[in-house]
């Protein structure tokens, strides 16, 4: 007989019952398959109501984010051979409100996202705009901020945060990753601009320096570092205004 | 049924969708302007783009070369005075993208570097790593968020065009989320979704490639062309599909048979590795029908050898590669050839338009790899495309706001009364409670391997026959589907449905534009017709829906100043 595989999922609708459940299929085992295959294997084979975000099926697009066991992964590069012969448990990514099955509500990311400003900031606005010319760039200053230019919103980093968990105003790792970005982005003149929002009590000082979001990231972003920078450079930020009397 | 009334609605979230958005919230910020797209935006595909986008900014470069590459490239087929625009318009583009924080790779004086790729005389494909669509699109969509006017709805998916006498009036639209359809009125529709990909088994292409953009348009009366041109590219991972990108090549990568030859001396001995996709494409499948690929679980492939740029080069100009080989296939090209055979990756037809994002229907415009203007003709080179999303996403925004400022909208009476119709169609259609045995899985699966195999990279008369019959009664099949639920929040059973509804009429445009085609062009390669025939053919297939299925019409190719000659490399 071909061999098999458990996978244990959550399901949630709420147009017609209140309560998470969970299902448990099983599927032809196959050691290539992603968990993502096996999800749409499911739901072409076996289940056409399983809900769930898929799209490159190459770790880029950032959709397929679920816990997986117990952690945040990106399901198309999660194989089922590493739980094999074991059974798998697919939820939907934790600290986030469920909308359906294994789909998450990502509304307010994505509002925390705009706030802090991902966008090249000119003291003169028509610098913004001008295509005579680029700007100079070294690859030196590139290395300044490029690590966190790879974060792909896969919100892996959210599911896995604790503060983020009992806190949901924090304003969280990918954000002040990004807001990070920007700063230190050679091109960008927008830092004091974004200070308002990443110093804030719900910004880089409600970390607790966990790191769990460093460890689930898929493309090593690494905002853990980045949120204790961030610390360090806005305390001394506030010491240097203090001295200048500004504060 | 609500309407929610619009200046422009743009529809896709991608590249070309977001530079048309930023475009106009640029010149028009007193419009009401919204991006509609089926997924968060930078979910949109272009983020899968790797090797690069092509723009002139050497001084050894001129805007001619680039031209004559890209009309050399497209067999001929593109449209000379649209690749004018194009070359012209990319070199102010990839520097205003550079400006909203593109990290190019630059030189070492700090400058905008460039690579080598297929079909290009010049070093000009600009690139971010080999994760260039992915910087691309998230500068763009990080950059579209500073405009507070620019509404968005995400995931929301688009069912119908709204058009009354031939003119367009909105869309009918479906909040994935609520399950509530709507009315999104707008006086100008831009249409961006992207390419066709996913009627294909193997493709690198993502989910949500789906042909809706060419489905919409063609349901609603518009004219779609040159649909039997389909790309694929020659490095496809096994089994999956996914891209590994043209720059492995550009940067010095080598194809071997499993003699360990460097086949590409048969069939482009000036380019070698760096012939255009279509050529590339070809010689694979022939050496492979030689016997001389290697044999494998999923068929037969060649090899793809990095080995000799060594660990440092290929972490600094290809790491993606290297990230989806460990991934995806288990290997690591810094000690091993990578298996590649070639993908399907790109759809050179789609909705018929012109330089400036116009179609002929009023109050519709499209961009990007949905739209044919034609400026990639029979074959795209690579790097273009990316380079496309922005000269014509922010051409089609312009183009637009100029439309809007004297168009006049159609009537909230008359859209209620068109989105009726279009909602009983949907309610019969997709969501009847029937007692048809049909699942979409099924069918799917089906047409994807009719046109892997009778639609794929060689072409003859029977096979094509086939597909259309195939194609037919994969259509009466489908009126037989049965949704497993009706109920209304993400109803992704229902999506995936349209999707396939989609896809299905996209199909039989392609196959049957493909047998009409008796010649051999670009990236459609007739076995039976194993030549290019000018005399006959030079022109592009415009395709209508008819009653009976697609009519086709002919459309002239504009020449400007490259009058077609035999194409070697």
């Amino acid at each position: 007989m071909a061999e098999e595989i458990k996978i244990t999922v959550t399901r949630y609708n709420p147009d017609k019952e209140a309560e998470l459940k969970t299902q448990t299929f099983t599927i032809p085992y196959h050691n290539d398959w992603s968990i993502l295959d096996g999800l749409n294997y499911i739901k072409a084979e076996l289940d056409g109501t399983l809900t769930y975000r898929w799209s490159c099926r190459m770790a880029v697009c950032g959709s397929c984010g679920m816990m997986v066991n117990g952690t945040p992964r990106l399901t198309c590069s999660t194989y089922l051979n590493e739980f094999y012969p074991g059974e798998i448990t697919i939820e939907p990514l934790a600290n986030f409100p469920i909308i359906r099955d294994l789909v998450v509500d990502l509304t307010d990311f994505m509002d925390k996202l705009k706030e802090v400003k991902p966008w090249i900031i000119r003291k003169n606005k028509s610098d913004e705009n001008d295509t005579s010319k680029e700007y100079i760039q070294t690859t030196a200053q590139m290395d300044k901020y490029y690590q966190q230019t790879l974060c792909i919103n896969c919100t892996l980093c959210y599911a896995a945060c604790p503060v983020y968990g009992l806190h949901p105003d924090f304003i969280g790792p990918a954000v002040i990753a990004l807001g990070y970005r920007y700063n230190n982005d050679s091109r960008d003149q927008g830092k004091d601009e974004r200070r308002k929002f990443l110093a804030s009590e719900d910004g880089v000082w409600k970390c607790t320096v966990v790191g769990d979001c460093t460890e689930v990231c898929p493309k090593h972003v690494d905002p853990s570092a980045v949120i204790q920078r961030t610390k360090v450079d806005n305390a001394t930020n506030w010491f240097f205004s203090f001295l200048k009397g500004k504060k | 049924m609500d309407i929610i009334n619009h200046d422009i609605l743009i529809v896709g979230g991608g590249g070309a969708g977001l530079r048309a958005a930023i475009a106009i919230s640029q010149m028009s910020p007193s419009l009401k302007t919204a991006v509609i797209s089926k997924v968060y935006p930078m979910r949109s595909h272009t983020v899968a783009a790797e090797g690069g986008s092509a723009a002139v900014l050497n001084d050894d470069d001129t805007h001619d070369l680039h031209a004559y590459d890209t009309i050399k490239g497209s067999d001929y087929l593109a449209d000379q005075d649209a690749v004018e625009v194009f070359v012209r318009d990319a070199t102010n583009e990839v520097r205003q993208i550079e400006r909203w924080g593109c990290p190019w790779n630059r030189e070492e004086d700090g400058t905008i570097a460039a690579r080598w790729f297929g079909g290009m005389s010049r070093k000009r494909t600009l690139h971010a790593a080999d994760k260039t669509g992915f910087h691309l699109l998230h500068a763009l969509f990080q950059t579209s968020l500073k405009f507070d006017t620019l509404k968005r709805y995400d995931e929301w998916h688009v069912c119908a065009l709204l058009v009354d006498n031939g003119k367009v009036g909105g869309v009918l639209a479906l909040n994935t989320r609520t399950g509530v359809f709507s009315i999104l009125s707008a006086k100008a529709v831009i249409l961006c979704t992207g390419g066709v990909g996913r009627m294909y088994a193997f493709t690198s292409n993502a989910g949500i490639k789906t042909a809706d953009g060419a489905a919409l348009t063609y349901r609603a009366g518009g004219p779609i062309k040159d649909m039997e041109f389909i790309q694929f590219h020659p490095s496809g991972l096994m089994r999956t599909g996914i891209l590994i990108t043209e720059a492995s090549r550009g940067e010095g990568g080598y194809l071997f048979n499993k003699d360990g030859k460097r086949f590409l001396e048969n069939y482009a001995p000036s380019k070698m590795e760096l012939a255009p996709r279509d050529i590339v494409s070809r010689s694979i499948i022939e050496e492979i029908l030689a016997g001389r690929g290697f044999k494998g679980t999923y068929g037969s492939y060649i090899h793809l050898d990095l080995r000799h740029l060594g660990e440092a080069k290929i972490m600094e100009k290809l790491p993606m590669v290297r990230e989806l080989c460990l991934d995806f296939a288990g290997m690591d090209p810094v000690y091993d050839p990578i298996p590649i055979r070639p993908t399907m990756h790109y759809t050179m037809g789609g909705i018929h338009c012109d330089k400036d994002g116009k179609t002929p229907m009023p109050g519709l415009f499209s961009a990007g790899e949905a739209a044919c203007v034609s400026i990639h003709g029979a074959n795209r080179l690579g790097s273009n495309s990316l380079t496309e999303l922005l000269v014509f996403g922010a051409r089609a925004g312009r183009t637009a706001v100029e439309y809007v400022s004297t168009a006049k909208p159609v009537s909230a009476d008359k859209l209620q009364s068109l989105a009726k119709d279009r909602m009983d169609f949907i309610q019969k259609r997709y969501m009847k409670a029937g007692n048809g045995k049909e699942k979409i899985g099924a069918i799917l699966s089906e047409l994807r391997k009719t046109m892997d195999e009778k639609v794929g990279i060689y072409r003859t008369e029977e096979p094509l026959k086939e597909a259309i019959q195939i194609i037919q009664k994969l259509k009466e099949r489908f009126n037989k589907i049965t949704l497993t639920q009706q109920s209304r929040v993400f109803n992704t059973e229902l999506t995936a449905a349209m999707e396939l509804d989609n896809m299905l009429e996209i199909a039989h445009v392609i196959a049957m534009c493909a047998q009409v085609r008796k010649e051999s062009r670009g990236g459609h390669a007739r076995k039976d017709y194993p030549t290019r025939n000018d005399e006959q053919f030079l022109h592009h297939s415009l395709t209508y829906q008819g009653k009976d299925g697609p009519r086709r019409e002919t459309f002239p190719v504009t020449i400007t100043k490259w009058q077609p000659e035999e194409r070697k490399y």
